[in-house]
């Protein structure tokens, strides 16, 4: 089926598979291969992007269901002059990330998480990365990060 | 994993997607979140021809204050029953349940309708939805019908739902005393279903994944309303259910953890009200 995608503000057209998940669509169609498939059950948060502004899994959505509708991607976080968004930059500075599998979708939970509560407390950023599971572990600058950016943004 | 192949046809109507069940029959599956059936299709415990993707039927997305009840659009999706003011005032554990499920980003997508025609005995909302004597409206061909959240669930992923029928709507009386509740769930790890869930709403118990629908724990409620006290009524919270054992827990533990997350819910809800 054809579909129409707005990707990091640009518009990608493509006759897919009725079957082909967004991550696919992103990563094999669109060529956007920062988000990653992890578990591709539902768990483990990496293939995160934001759908219309609100963080979902890209593993569990169709790409058909994504149809008229904006994606954003960690590649559409930065400005256009490569500047990186405050949750890049405070993962940056709080060494957010060990191995990096994770990273990606942790950001974009992120992103969603500051956008829903921009003032969020600790326990709130820990219950609102429920979803993102770090393979090394290394929650504690992952919410450090979090929070960082928070304050960052006020 | 990618799904099994399958013809996706989407819906913006009611009316359009029963007329799409209607015309595709039993090799047709409703797809609302998606964020149960996707997981199946890709393990290929469900291989439907046909999708017919309700995701654009606008109609079914509201939250709507009738007086004595609250209606739920069936394609309200977890993150809006989670954060409603109306909700969050008049039937707090249905907020709060939602709350439960999954996490932020499976709240963005699952709505309240799939979770409920989903069927599944471990999943949170039903429960609730079950202790707060919710009603569940059903579209079909010949018209529309009404059925009780206790008539509701049959079986092991098994519901009242007729093929081709769909679930457009939730109706939730408000509690006479809406403070008085509790949703209690075990899980070890945040995200995972509930090993045994517990949501009391007044002196009404509902047990997560303790038989293959949601139970009403009748024989504790039956001791609270005859003057028993929460430790006595909870010892009992198991009497009539059929828990199965798993690679999470066997059905002794089950029965255990039934009986302790009763007590605490009957006392949380106590301590609230």
């Amino acid at each position: 089926m054809k579909v129409e995608l707005t990707v990091n503000g640009k518009e990608i057209t493509a006759d897919v598979e009725d079957r082909m998940l967004l991550v696919h669509f992103l990563r094999d169609v669109a060529d956007l291969t920062a988000t990653n498939i992890g578990c591709d059950t539902t768990s483990c948060g990496a293939c995160t992007v934001l759908l219309d502004g609100e963080s979902v899994k890209s593993c569990t959505v169709l790409a058909a269901q994504a149809d008229g509708h904006s994606v954003t991607t960690l590649e559409g976080l930065a400005s256009d002059a490569g500047e990186m968004h405050p949750v890049q930059r405070a993962f940056h500075e709080e060494h957010g990330l060990q191995c990096g599998y994770c990273t990606p979708g942790m950001v974009m939970a992120i992103v969603s998480l500051l956008k829903e509560n921009p003032s969020p407390t600790e326990e709130q950023v820990r219950a609102g990365l429920e979803g993102n599971i770090c393979r090394c572990t290394g929650y504690h600058n992952i919410v450090r990060a979090a929070l960082a950016a928070a304050e960052a943004s006020k | 994993m990618i799904p099994p192949s399958f013809t996706y046809q989407r819906a913006s109507s009611v009316d359009e997607a029963l007329s799409l069940a209607a015309e595709h029959g039993e090799d047709a599956k409703y797809l609302a979140g998606g964020h149960s059936l996707l997981p199946l299709m890709k393990l290929r415990f469900a291989s439907p021809a046909v999708l017919i993707d309700l995701g654009r039927v606008a109609e079914l997305a509201y939250i709507r204050d009738e007086g004595t009840y609250v209606a739920i659009g069936a394609l309200t999706r977890h993150h809006d029953v989670q954060n409603s003011p109306l909700l969050g005032s008049d039937i707090p554990l249905l907020a709060h349940t939602a709350g439960q499920v999954g996490d932020p980003q499976v709240r963005h997508r699952g709505t309240i309708g799939g979770s409920v025609a989903h069927g599944d005995a471990a999943s949170d909302l039903p429960a609730s939805l079950l202790a707060l004597d919710a009603s569940f409206v059903i579209r079909g061909a010949s018209g529309s019908r009404t059925v009780p959240a206790a008539e509701f669930f049959r079986g092991i992923f098994e519901t009242a739902l007729e093929p081709g029928e769909l679930l457009t709507e939730i109706q939730v009386p408000k509690p006479a005393a809406p403070s008085a509740w509790s949703f209690q769930k075990f899980t070890k790890r945040a995200i995972d279903w509930a090993i045994v869930g517990v949501a009391v709403q007044g002196n009404a118990i509902a047990l997560v994944n303790m038989g293959p629908t949601p139970l009403r724990a009748r024989a504790a409620e039956a001791a609270l309303a005859s003057g028993a006290s929460i430790a006595d009524a909870a010892a009992l919270a198991a009497e009539g259910t059929s828990a199965g054992s798993d690679i999470h827990a066997s059905k002794a533990y089950r029965e255990h953890l039934a009986r302790v997350l009763v007590r605490r819910a009957l006392e949380e809800a106590a301590a609230r009200s």
